[in-house]
């Protein structure tokens, strides 16, 4: 066994005992403390959130979350302080069940509407249609287009990035790093401003699947599962060349950490034309797109000293890109916020995953991390991401 | 609007039906131009969309449950027990009892209410000007209630609190006694803190003073409008019905005949919204304010009422027919207070 082994096994050891630990005091407070308990009291605490409407002329149909402790038994529904009839819902909904109403409501294009919910005890709640549109219809069409999009913003920019490199290997070591540094930079950006998006839409999500903390989850067990993917990596390594084969690993990780973001990309792309929202669309996917570029150019930074093979590269910008395409197809089908804030976490993780891997190789001769080559390769990051962030807006 | 940015665009866009606010509405309107038209008809009633408001379709109320049923509520007058002082008067006299019971307020919504004897609204008082009426009230109750009587008497007899009998507690039993006057269509209602939740909660009724001289015989009809705040909320309300339920007159109309003299005591007692109207569908009617007067001050078909304000309609159906009545605050109508007459030979 070889010394870093035995360093990963010891490291591990004090996670278990710690894991182990915290399940021996919870069974404890269950078995002990639950019987001490007083019961709730009060009435019945009830709680729905919309996980999605869906429009169509003379209907509104709205998928409903029982995200409260008890069941909920919807009674009457009234639009704009009017009474509707509907179908459905004529069961109570259990604890994170779900439940579909559909209600007669002749609604106008473009006009803001409140459905309100009146539950058997009289509470009521709310769910707020800003502005009514006809929801497209997931056909084979719909499907196509998605996979279209998905390409536009994930594969097409990341190829495009990774067009650089023949330039980039002309610019020397201290200009790889700065390169590095860069790559840094856009992607602690992304990490930063997908996490601010993860918590935001948890918050919306009713909270019954955690709400932000599954932004939290979904980093730290993408962080894991890379982590784990990389020992995998550097162990195949040694037993091969083990000085060459680091830029190729560190571009593959790379690639999957923008895979994994690009997945939240696409998700908020597909749920956005879900609720017929692309009206803006092709400004926003062009702005995608050019800013998705600067992600092939991460890529392909830590391959400036190698011939990697035509496949091998396009396999990196698939790999970096087509998680895109996948999210648009969930996030077109299945528009949970909660879901969708975790898979942004994932991302989240996925990068910072990246961002840790990299560090090692922004040292410089000195064995600084920090020195001015970097610094300033990381703030040029941030404001290139920030920069090309504005230009979704025009 | 604030403008989109890519953040609001993948907020708004991951959570569906929010969006439309994210990326600006007038894109959307332009780009949709899903012209807006009648439900498609899943059911078969008269409740879709552009038919007009109603609750889930074969839902029904179960009046039984209740204990109380709006169309006998309609005509059901209470003169009491009648007997004669030594004097030579007449003495009316009532046992009313307040309770707490949860009542279906609309199918399929249970509502904690205060009642008194049982139903929403109370039972319509009713006596001649002059007589002199004993009230035996029993708080059955956990809360403590009054009443509170519209109209001319002492101020021991005001159902306010530390006035006279004062604040009613629970278990316990008290007699209002006072006479009536002045004749016209009043009101009674509990009087305790916080008011606006003893009244709303369902603790008021109709109280008719009948003039000396009787008015003209007629097809008389009580008619309370009112409402229930059933989030507690004192927001406004959920539900706004006439006689205890919502669009319960739509189902079952009021029926009347044709020709006939039709006296509707018209009251209303709605919480948490400062006004509410009665609008009648093809047919004017004479309007008494208070009914204190025998002239009427008004031929009409709509009047507006304040909170606590009622009056006498007095009209003759010309035609026969259904004919629509409801608040024509129209956000009332469609939460409940509509109904119809059907008029018949
Ligand atoms: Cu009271």
């Amino acid at each position: 066994m070889t010394v870093d082994r035995v360093g990963s096994a010891r490291a591990w050891v004090p996670a278990i005992i710690c894991v182990v630990l915290i399940g021996v005091v919870l069974v404890a407070l269950a078995v002990v403390g639950g019987r001490t308990l007083p019961d709730r009291a009060g009435p019945p605490i009830e709680q729905l959130a919309v996980e999605r409407n869906e429009l169509s002329p003379g209907s509104i149909t709205l998928t409903l979350r029982n995200t409260g402790p008890d069941p909920v038994q919807v009674a009457q529904v009234f639009v704009n302080d009017a009474y509707v009839d509907f179908d459905g819902g004529t069961r109570p909904i259990e604890r994170l069940d779900t439940e579909t109403l559909r209600l007669a409501y002749p609604w106008q294009s473009g006009q803001p509407y409140q459905v309100s919910i009146v539950t058997s005890t009289g509470v009521v709640i709310e769910h707020e249609i800003p502005a009514a549109v006809d929801t497209p219809q997931a056909g084979g069409g719909f499907f196509a287009l998605m996979a279209l999009l998905g390409t536009y913003v994930g594969i097409i920019p990341v190829v495009l990035g990774m067009l650089f490199l023949p330039a980039l290997r002309r610019i020397g070591s201290r200009g790889v790093r700065a390169l590095l540094a860069l790559t840094v930079g856009l992607l602690a950006f992304l990490a930063v401003d997908a996490t601010i998006e993860g918590l935001e839409l948890a918050g919306t999500g009713g909270g019954a699947f955690g709400g932000p903390a599954l932004v939290v989850l979904g980093a730290v067990l993408a962080f894991l599962a890379l982590t784990a993917v990389d020992h995998r990596l550097r162990t195949r390594a040694r037993h091969g060349e083990p000085r060459r084969v680091s830029g190729t690993r560190l571009a593959f990780m790379i690639a999957i950490g923008i895979g994994l973001h690009n997945l939240g990309e696409g998700l908020a792309i597909g749920a956005a034309y879900a609720v017929g929202e692309l009206a803006l669309g092709a400004t926003l996917v062009v702005g995608f797109t050019i800013q998705n570029t600067t992600e092939g150019l991460a890529i392909v930074a830590p391959l400036t000293r190698r011939r990697p093979a035509l496949s091998r590269l396009l396999g990196l910008g698939v790999l970096a890109g087509a998680p895109a395409i996948g999210g648009a197809l969930l996030g077109a089908t299945v528009t949970n916020a909660e879901l969708s804030a975790f898979l942004l976490g994932v991302g989240v993780g996925a990068i910072v995953q990246v961002v840790v891997q990299m560090a090692p190789s922004l040292r410089g001769r000195d064995d600084r991390v920090l020195d001015p080559a970097t610094i300033g390769g990381v703030a040029a990051g941030l404001l290139t991401m920030y920069l090309t962030g504005l230009l979704v807006i025009a | 609007m604030a403008a989109p940015s890519r953040r609001r665009f993948l907020v708004g866009g991951a959570v569906a039906g929010t969006a439309s606010a994210a990326l600006g509405a007038r894109s959307v309107v332009r780009d949709s131009g899903a012209p807006a038209k009648a439900a498609s008809g899943h059911t078969g009633g008269h409740g879709n969309g552009v038919n007009g408001p109603t609750f889930r379709e074969g839902g029904a109320v179960d009046h039984r449950g209740n204990g109380f049923h709006p169309s006998k509520i309609l005509r059901d007058f209470d003169y009491g027990r009648v007997s004669h002082t030594g004097q030579g008067r007449v003495l009316r006299e009532w046992e009313i009892v307040a309770g707490d019971k949860e009542v279906e307020v609309a199918p399929g919504v249970r509502f904690p209410a205060w009642t008194f004897n049982g139903r929403v609204p109370g039972p319509t008082l009713r006596c001649r000007e002059g007589d002199l009426l004993r009230v035996r009230f029993t708080n059955g109750s956990a809360h403590p209630h009054t009443m509170h009587f519209h109209g001319i008497h002492p101020a021991e007899m005001d159902g306010v609190p530390d006035v006279g009998l004062g604040v009613i507690d629970p278990g316990r039993s008290v007699v209002y006694e006072f006479d009536a006057k002045p004749f016209g269509v009043h009101l009674y209602h509990c009087h305790v803190g916080p008011l606006a939740e003893h009244i709303s909660r369902g603790l008021y009724g109709t109280f008719i003073v009948d003039p000396p001289q009787p008015r003209r015989s007629a097809d008389e009809l009580v008619m309370v409008m009112h409402g229930y705040n059933t989030t507690f909320d004192g927001q406004g309300n959920q539900l706004y019905a006439v006689n205890g339920i919502p669009f319960h007159f739509m189902h079952e109309p009021v029926r009347v005949r044709r020709g006939e003299l039709v006296r509707i005591y018209l009251v209303n007692i709605l919480e948490y919204d400062p006004i509410n109207s009665f609008h009648l569908h093809g047919n004017f009617f004479d309007y008494y304010p208070t009914g204190t007067r025998l002239e009427p001050a008004e031929y009409t078909d709509t009047i507006a009422q304040a909170q606590g304000q009622r009056g006498i309609c007095e009209v003759r159906f010309p035609y026969a027919g259904r004919f629509m009545f409801h608040a024509h605050q129209t956000e009332f109508a469609e939460l409940g207070w509509m109904g119809f007459f059907e008029v018949t030979e």
